[in-house]
C-alpha cells in the first residue's frame, strides 16, 4: 500500500471536483436564493437529492448516464473520452456528491446579503449578472469559502458513488475511502487504520477551516 | 417632464399617484407611512405598480396597459436611498465609479470637488461619518449620469449642524448639473428651501400640490 500516493490522488481529485462544482454551484445557489421562477422547488429538490439518496444509487444513475452506451457516455465516447473506471469517474462522483453541500451553504450566504446593495447596484446601471459578480458574490464570500471547503471535505469522503463508477483500481481510481474499504475487506486492518487516521486529519482540518471562516464572518457582521 | 400616473397595492396599503413634475426639484412631503419611499421605489423600478404608467421626458419606463416595465438598470434613474447602501466591500473611489456610464461627461474630479469628497476617495466605507456617506452616495448616483435623481430623506440620518452643511451641496447639484430631482422629506423647512414644487402625500394619496398641476 502506498498511503501517500492514495492521499495525494484523493486530494487532487477532490480539489478538481471542488473547482468543477463551483461554477454550477454558484449559479444554482443564486437561482435558488434570488430567482423567482416556476419549478424553483423542483430544482431545489433535485439539487439536494444526492444528499439524501443512497450514494450507491446516485452512483448507479451516474454509471447509466456515462457508460459507453449511456446517453452522455455515447457523446463522450465519440469525443474519445472514456470516463467509467478512470480518475475522471472519481472526479465526477465527487462533484455530484459535493455539489449539494456547496449550493446549500452558498445559498444561505446569498440570502443573508442585504438586498438594498443589489437594488443600489441596479439603479446604478448594473444588470443582474454584474450585480451578482460585483456585489452579491463578494458580500457572500465567507459562505462561498465555507461551502467550497465543505464540498471538498465531502469529496474526500466520497465512497458509494465512486465505487459504482470508478471501482477500486490501485494506483488509478483508488481513493482514501475506497482503499479503507478494500483493505479492511482483505483483512489488512493495520493499513486501513493508517488511512483512517489520514482521512480523519484531513476532515478535521477542513472543518476547522470552514468553522474559522464562518466565525470570522460572524465577527465582521 | 416626469409624468406619474400609477396605482400600487401592497397588502392593505394602496398608493395612488397622479402628478406631473415639471420643475427642477419636486419635494415629496408627508408623514412616515404615507408612501413616499414606495413611490420612489416604483419610479426606480424596484417595485412594480399594479397599474398605470411612469414616463420621463416621453420615455416610457412603465406602462401596464402596454406591458412595458423597464428594468431598474436600464432606467437611468439615480436613487440615493435613505440608508444610502454604499457597498461595504469597496473603497469610496470604487463606490463612486461603480455606475459610471460610457461617454459620461462629468468627471470624477468635478463631482468629488463639488461634493468635497476628494480626501475621502481612498477610504473604506465603514470609516465614513453619516454626512460623508450621504455625499459619497450622492456622488455615486451622479456619476451614473441619471436623467432623474431620487433622494430619500438625504438629511434624515444627520444632525442639525450637518444638515446645514449638506443642504448647500444639494443646491449645487440642482443649480450646476440641472438634473431633475425628486426629494422625499418630512421636514417642511427642507421642502421650502430646495423645492420648486411640493407634493403632499398622506396615506398613499396626494392631498395637496403646490403649485397646482
Amino acid at each position: 500500500m502506498d498511503a501517500w500516493q492514495i492521499t495525494g490522488f484523493t486530494m487532487a481529485t477532490a480539489a478538481a471536483a471542488t473547482l468543477l462544482m463551483l461554477p454550477p454551484g454558484l449559479l444554482l445557489a443564486w437561482l435558488l436564493a434570488r430567482g423567482r421562477f416556476r419549478g424553483r422547488v423542483l430544482l431545489d429538490t433535485l439539487v439536494s437529492l444526492p444528499l439524501v439518496m443512497p450514494p450507491v444509487a446516485t452512483g448507479l444513475v451516474l454509471l447509466m448516464l456515462v457508460a459507453p452506451r449511456g446517453p452522455l457516455g455515447r457523446v463522450l465516447a465519440r469525443a474519445g473520452v472514456d470516463v467509467v473506471f478512470t480518475w475522471k469517474a472519481v472526479v465526477l462522483a465527487m462533484t455530484v456528491m459535493g455539489l449539494p453541500l456547496l449550493v446549500r451553504t452558498v445559498r444561505a450566504g446569498i440570502e443573508q446579503v442585504d438586498r438594498r446593495y443589489e437594488a443600489a447596484a441596479a439603479t446604478l446601471g448594473a444588470g443582474p449578472v454584474r450585480v451578482f459578480l460585483t456585489v452579491t458574490l463578494p458580500l457572500a464570500r465567507p459562505a462561498v469559502a465555507a461551502g467550497a471547503v465543505l464540498g471538498f471535505a465531502r469529496a474526500i469522503g466520497e465512497f458509494g458513488a465512486t465505487i459504482m463508477i470508478a471501482g477500486s483500481i490501485p494506483g488509478s481510481t483508488r481513493t482514501l475511502a475506497v482503499a479503507i474499504y478494500s483493505l479492511a475487506e482483505t483483512g489488512r486492518d493495520g493499513d486501513a487504520a493508517v488511512l483512517v487516521a489520514i482521512s480523519a486529519a484531513i476532515a478535521f482540518g477542513a472543518l476547522c477551516v470552514s468553522n474559522w471562516i464562518s466565525s470570522r464572518a460572524d465577527l465582521r457582521a | 417632464m416626469i409624468v406619474l400616473d400609477f396605482f400600487l397595492r401592497q397588502g392593505s396599503f394602496t398608493l395612488d399617484v397622479h402628478a406631473q413634475l415639471d420643475r427642477p426639484v419636486t419635494a415629496l412631503f408627508g408623514p412616515s407611512g404615507a408612501g413616499k419611499t414606495t413611490a420612489l421605489d416604483a419610479i426606480a423600478g424596484l417595485r412594480t405598480p399594479s397599474s398605470g404608467s411612469i414616463t420621463i421626458d416621453r420615455r416610457v419606463l412603465f406602462d401596464s396597459s402596454r406591458g412595458v416595465n423597464v428594468q431598474p438598470h436600464r432606467r437611468h434613474v439615480g436613487y440615493v436611498a435613505q440608508d444610502v447602501a454604499l457597498f461595504p466591500h469597496m473603497s469610496v473611489r470604487r463606490n463612486v465609479l461603480y455606475g459610471r456610464r460610457e461617454g459620461q461627461k462629468l468627471s470624477l474630479a468635478t463631482v468629488a470637488e463639488m461634493l468635497e469628497i476628494e480626501t475621502l476617495l481612498e477610504r473604506d466605507v465603514p470609516q465614513l461619518s453619516g454626512g460623508e456617506r450621504q455625499r459619497v452616495a450622492l456622488a455615486r448616483a451622479l456619476m451614473s449620469a441619471p436623467e432623474l435623481l431620487l433622494l430619500d430623506e438625504p438629511l434624515a440620518a444627520v444632525d442639525v449642524e450637518r444638515r446645514r452643511r449638506i443642504l448647500p451641496y444639494l443646491e449645487r447639484v440642482r443649480d450646476e448639473l440641472r438634473v431633475p430631482i425628486v426629494y422625499v422629506t418630512h421636514d417642511p423647512a427642507e421642502a421650502r428651501q430646495l423645492a420648486d414644487q411640493v407634493i403632499v402625500l398622506e396615506e398613499g394619496q396626494i392631498v395637496r400640490q403646490h403649485p397646482r398641476a
